[in-house]
């Protein structure tokens, strides 16, 4: 068989592509596909799928946990991801003024973000720990006595969300690149044109790197959603009152030790519907409040 | 500096003052996040009785080296360490070949639907794993894969999207007259991709590298869901094991596999700090 140019292109595109087409039907598309399926029978693994229409669904509608979990994860995230994202743009605005030693304060802030979640549960936990623990003891010496963190159901998730924050140098390196791409001459003109510090931020330094703020926040959302590591490790059952009972904590638990796979694919899909329609309404929204440098006038 | 280069109007003494502002705040905050990772170091030394002290100790009053050794005969930390640095080797090793071989053919060949393929792949970028664990799960269990450290490997070597989307950010800087002057020669479409664009994408492929290898050291989730015999868990399934198994919580122990477990990561990131950097800013991930 002879080939022309153009179908030498696409056969040679297909051969190098292959491993990724033949892991995206069975890896992705495939569990996708059966996760949908799934999610309208009753299985428990060991006997077959009964179909049972929309009653997993339903029953979601009438589970306490489903919203307990759902109000955990928004509750987390509402706050996690916002207060991360002000700190570590606030810290890369900081470095970024030619302060000295700027290597040293960049990898020791970004130190923490190399270690694993689990290594970070562990070392957390023995800080939180109420009795021979770190923070409480700082606190005393400042009169303070703390609470019992993980084991108290209203200082559970205050206590992730402070630990979260000791990962806010991931996004400060991500900012601090994206502040060295703005252009000298911009902030130059703003200074002829008399502009101080904090309006050259605001005009020029932050519309500039707003599809990177964007972008940070999307993904943290996204990354808060699926919160798991810490919840499991730091509280084995989801803490007190279910206080740490994250969504995806309530999936793997209806999956793996429930073993409800119909119910738990339901959430599944719920969370891949969420997560998709969370990056189409935000990617929308930007083209209209985000300044993309070279885009459309 | 000169006089002259100083825009008017700008007051020199405020702007000096705000540097050391800046400085300091720095300096505070960098200490408060050093002070879990001494705190860590510290709580490895101690004694089991002074890890049970109230007040707890700063510095520990004796410096226990030994828990550096006995935490290989108190728990099969030795076995996970092993196990995890299999894992990662052979997860590294897939994710270099497919996903460079994927990259190589967005970046050089044509064909209408290219575009739509790359949309495709960049839109698997946002899945959310847990939503598709499950049915994953189901598929290895029914090719009785389940227990082995084949579900965490054998994926890799179907490429992955973010070091396809990265790589390929490289393979198309490269010039294309490289590549046909290869093919001139008789060189093959595989051996292009071989000899010519893989040795010119070492910097691309450390970054890789690094972060694959990262990725997979630090991941939990897969391995809690496919791994059940002791022998078999790697570094993070067997740590998280450490505070139910014992009667009293081995801290000291605990914090002596957290640094064990830091300790390639730590030698990649000073190795390599160049790429770690330019990694994060790709992927503008973690």
């Amino acid at each position: 068989m002879k080939l022309n140019e153009n179908g030498r292109q696409r056969l040679n595109l297909y051969i190098f592509l292959s491993p990724w087409i033949i892991g995206l039907l069975v890896f992705t598309l495939y569990p996708i596909i059966s996760s949908l399926f799934y999610s309208f029978t009753d299985y428990n693994i060991i006997d077959a799928p009964r179909f049972i229409g929309i009653r997993n669904y339903t029953d979601l509608m009438n589970d306490d946990l489903f919203f307990k979990s759902i109000k955990v994860t928004l509750y987390y995230t509402c706050l996690s991801v916002p207060i991360q994202l002000i700190l570590s743009l606030a810290l890369a605005l900081l470095l970024n003024q030619k302060v000295p030693f700027m290597g040293f304060f960049r990898t020791s802030l970004y130190l923490p973000s190399m270690v694993s979640g689990v290594v970070m549960s562990l070392l957390w936990l023995w800080i939180f720990n109420s009795d021979f623990g770190l923070l409480n003891y700082l606190l005393s010496l400042a009169g303070i006595k703390g609470p019992m963190w993980l084991m108290d159901e209203s200082w559970a998730i205050p206590a992730l969300i402070l630990m979260s924050l000791w990962l806010t140098g991931s996004g400060m390196v991500v900012f601090l690149a994206a502040l060295q791409g703005v252009p000298v001459s911009l902030q130059e003109a703003a200074v002829l044109d008399g502009a101080g510090k904090w309006q050259q931020l605001r005009v020029i330094t932050l519309p500039m790197i707003s599809p990177i703020i964007l972008f940070q926040l999307i993904m943290g959302i996204i990354d808060s959603f699926q919160t798991f590591t810490q919840a499991v490790v730091m509280t084995r059952n989801g803490g007190p009152h279910y206080a740490t009972y994250f969504y995806v904590f309530n999936l793997y638990t209806n999956a793996f030790k429930n073993y409800k796979i119909g119910y738990a694919s339901a959430l599944g899909w719920l969370l891949l519907v969420t997560v998709m329609l969370l990056t189409y309404l935000i990617f929308k929204l930007s083209d209209k409040y985000v300044y993309y440098e070279g885009g459309q006038n | 500096m000169s006089l002259q280069n100083k825009p008017v109007g700008m007051p020199k003494k405020k702007s000096h003052a705000g540097r050391y502002i800046s400085v300091a705040v720095l300096v505070i905050v960098t200490l408060i996040m050093l002070l879990p990772v001494f705190y860590m170091i510290s709580t490895a030394l101690k004694s089991n009785v002074e890890i049970r002290k109230v007040p707890p100790t700063i510095i520990p009053s004796q410096l226990h080296f030994e828990n550096f050794g006995l935490i290989f005969s108190k728990i099969r930390f030795g076995t996970y360490f092993f196990n995890s640095i299999f894992v990662a080797v052979l997860v590294l090793i897939g994710t270099l070949l497919s996903s460079s071989l994927v990259s190589f053919g967005f970046a050089r060949y044509k064909a209408r639907e290219k575009n739509l393929l790359f949309m495709l792949l960049l839109s698997t970028l946002m899945l959310p794993y847990p939503a598709l664990i499950i049915p994953q799960y189901l598929l290895f269990r029914n090719i009785g894969w389940v227990d082995s450290f084949l579900p965490l490997i054998v994926p890799s070597f179907f490429g992955s999207a973010y070091m396809i989307f990265l790589l390929k950010q490289f393979f198309s800087s490269l010039p294309n007259d490289l590549f046909d002057a290869a093919k001139i020669d008789g060189c093959s479409e595989f051996r292009t991709w071989w000899n010519i664009a893989l040795p010119l994408c070492k910097p691309a492929m450390a970054t890789v590298s690094i972060f694959t290898f990262l990725w997979t050291w630090n991941d939990f989730i897969t391995p809690v869901i496919y791994l059940n015999t002791d022998s078999k868990f790697t570094l993070p399934i067997g740590m998280s094991g450490m505070i139910s198994a014992f009667r009293l919580i081995p801290w000291n122990l605990i914090m002596v596999g957290s640094i064990y477990s830091l300790l390639p990561i730590f030698i990649l990131f000073f190795i390599a700090q160049k790429y770690f950097v330019e990694g994060i800013v790709l992927t503008g991930l973690k």
